[in-house]
């Protein structure tokens, strides 16, 4: 009756084939909970509708040189500044060995792009960036209120200073500000969140 | 729960009912004919009255979610229309906000207490690491709430704290972008905030069940820090520490009362009753009262640690300063329990609570001002912040090994009554 069993109290006796039965057992009710449990917690994730709100289109007829605006791009804001020569000068002229954060953060090109000016931008007078400090997330102030000590952004919360080309210069923030993927749709229509690949997959004018 | 029960059912339905769920002989061991150390002071009143912060925070919520609207369009609208139109909702709102405020000032006194009369020695490490879990998960719960009225603190103090996640090498964006259910805080963030928020604090009760279940196998530690030897040390806990209770739960909830009344909203900040506007960061965002000192610390780590930045160094500093409470049971080497008789120790304490505070001070004022003569808040918030540390990794460990201790009473009953004459 009991030859097949393991001692109750499992000294010293070798594994039995109960003991495979459990861990086998166990084992299957351990990857069935997790496989239940994952719908659970990828619901938390990005819905459908809220990944469809990818792109937005914004006139920039109206900026002049030396102003910017600031426009909602999925939930968050998005800078998008029209720089004088001068500061895509001073942008220009700053080496990649002075900067904190060395990469373009470009969306519109291959990770680990060196971060020159030229780098991260599709026209030289429009600078386009995400507009949430790399650090925790808040609003940097622009043109209107404080450009910082590089003349480009400051970030209020914690001390960040970015330069016209919205790199990281000096304070916490660990990364350049990001540029988004956008194409020029015309002189005066930018769309942003659309890489230059997919419009010219779906047939748009890319300029 | 510990020892035999003493309870006595009427014969009859009380009988019946004890036969069946001895849920009455359960109350009575547990709050009624407890065995209860006769020399607590006022300091041990604090658990009880963060069981009635609980309940006042579980009854309150319950009701103003009745009327709150977890939208991004509504919400912040939704607080002002309870506050002017629902039928006592001014009430229910003041009560839950401010409730918030009193519970963790209770906590921290009660955690307090904790540290300075060794409450966490053996063998309660189990309660106080609960008693930690608890505390995080008030954390957790606070947060979320005060997301919720989406006011520009709701929205930028969620903002920054959810970013700290992104600091996590590798997953942490992706980490970040699965709590916010999309690119940035907005509805999707909102609404699970709301849900969480609301099943929270049950776990919290059920761990404050455990927590209570945990105290009452070794029975409530004491000031003088020695364990009950005979009966003679203990009372029962009714009808004493039900009037000593209850007192002071009473003239707590009277300042709790002149807060709700006289000034609601003086606990909170200006800035939340501005609409959050995702354009616009307020120009100094901190968080609730009761989380600055771990602002402070998170603040407080501007650079680089070996391959840590200093934006991840933060961020494991402050959870650090929590973490590390979890372990505090066994860094402090002393056997004595209580501060009284650790004369050394004693001031080291005094100074960490004063730390404490002026963590908490740093943790509202920008880090680059100055605080008094040239120092920058800055400064004195990293030489807290190492003192913090030091307390727990260096202070305890070390005094507890070299210290000499101050001679201990015979017995709790001694060091009330004076020498026994029996």
């Amino acid at each position: 009756m009991t030859e097949t069993n393991g001692a109750p109290d499992g000294s010293g006796q070798e594994p039995s084939r109960r003991d495979f039965i459990y861990i086998a057992a166990g084992g299957m009710a351990a990857l069935g909970g997790g496989l239940v449990a994952w719908p659970f917690i990828d619901q938390m994730s990005p819905a459908a509708d809220t990944l469809a709100l990818g792109s937005t289109r914004v006139d920039i007829s109206a900026v002049q040189v030396g102003s910017e605006i600031t426009v909602m791009h999925r939930g968050a804001p998005l800078f998008v500044r029209r720089r004088t020569a001068e500061a895509i000068t001073a942008a220009r002229s700053v080496e990649l060995s002075e900067l904190p954060d060395p990469e373009a953060r470009n969306e519109n090109l291959p990770d680990g792009t060196p971060g020159t000016d030229e780098n991260r931008v599709l026209r030289d007078e429009y600078l386009i960036v995400k507009g949430n400090c790399t650090h925790l997330g808040c609003v940097p102030l622009g043109l209107d209120e404080n450009t910082g000590d590089y003349e480009g952004w400051y970030c209020p919360c914690h001390g960040s200073h970015y330069d016209t080309s919205a790199r990281i210069r000096r304070g916490p923030a660990p990364e350049n500000l990001p540029v988004p993927d956008y194409i020029f749709e015309n002189d005066t229509t930018v769309k942003i969140g659309i890489s230059g690949e997919e419009a010219a997959a779906s047939g748009w004018a890319v300029s | 729960m510990s020892g035999p029960s003493t309870y006595n059912p009427k014969p009859g339905l009380m009988t019946w009912l004890d036969d069946r769920l001895p849920i009455i002989r359960l109350g009575y061991d547990s709050f009624v004919d407890y065995p209860t150390p006769r020399n607590l002071n006022y300091w041990w009143a604090f658990g009880g009255i963060l069981t009635v912060f609980l309940m006042i925070q579980i009854i309150t919520g319950i009701t103003l979610a009745m009327h709150y609207i977890p939208h991004e369009d509504m919400a912040f609208n939704s607080i002002q229309r309870i506050v002017r139109d629902v039928p006592n909702g001014w009430l229910l709102q003041s009560m839950h906000a401010n409730g918030a405020s009193f519970f963790f000032i209770a906590v921290y006194i009660h955690m307090f207490r904790g540290l300075y009369y060794g409450s966490y020695k053996a063998p309660r490490e189990i309660l106080w690491i609960l008693g930690v879990v608890i505390y995080l998960l008030m954390m957790a719960t606070g947060f979320m709430g005060y997301v919720l009225p989406w006011g520009q603190m709701s929205y930028w103090g969620a903002m920054v704290i959810t970013n700290l996640v992104g600091a996590i090498p590798f997953v942490g964006e992706a980490i970040r972008e699965w709590l916010w259910g999309g690119f940035t805080v907005g509805q999707a963030t909102l609404n699970r905030f709301f849900s969480l928020h609301y099943l929270l604090p049950f776990i919290i009760a059920a761990v404050v069940g455990l927590h209570i279940w945990a105290l009452h196998v070794p029975g409530n530690g004491n000031p003088v820090g020695i364990s009950v030897k005979t009966k003679k040390d203990t009372l029962p806990f009714h009808p004493y520490y039900t009037v000593k209770d209850g007192f002071a739960i009473l003239l707590y909830l009277m300042i709790f009362c002149f807060f709700v009344f006289f000034m609601p909203n003086a606990l909170g900040h200006a800035d939340n009753f501005i609409e959050a506007n995702a354009l616009s960061t307020p120009s100094h965002i901190v968080p609730e009262w009761y989380y600055l000192p771990f602002y402070a610390i998170l603040r407080a780590i501007t650079f680089d640690i070996g391959p840590i930045d200093a934006k991840l160094g933060g961020v494991l500093a402050m959870f650090g300063a929590i973490a590390i409470l979890f372990v505090l049971p066994w860094l402090d080497t002393s056997k004595v329990r209580s501060m009284r008789f650790r004369p050394l120790t004693r001031w080291f304490f005094i100074f960490f609570v004063v730390g404490a505070l002026g963590l908490g001070y740093c943790g509202a004022n920008n880090p680059d001002d100055i605080v008094f003569g040239g120092i920058k808040f800055l400064w004195l918030a990293q030489f807290l912040t190492f003192y913090y540390f030091a307390y727990f990794l260096l202070i305890l460990p070390i005094l507890g090994i070299v210290e000499k201790p101050k001679p201990r009473p015979a017995s709790i009953e001694e060091s009330v009554l004076g020498t026994s004459k029996a």
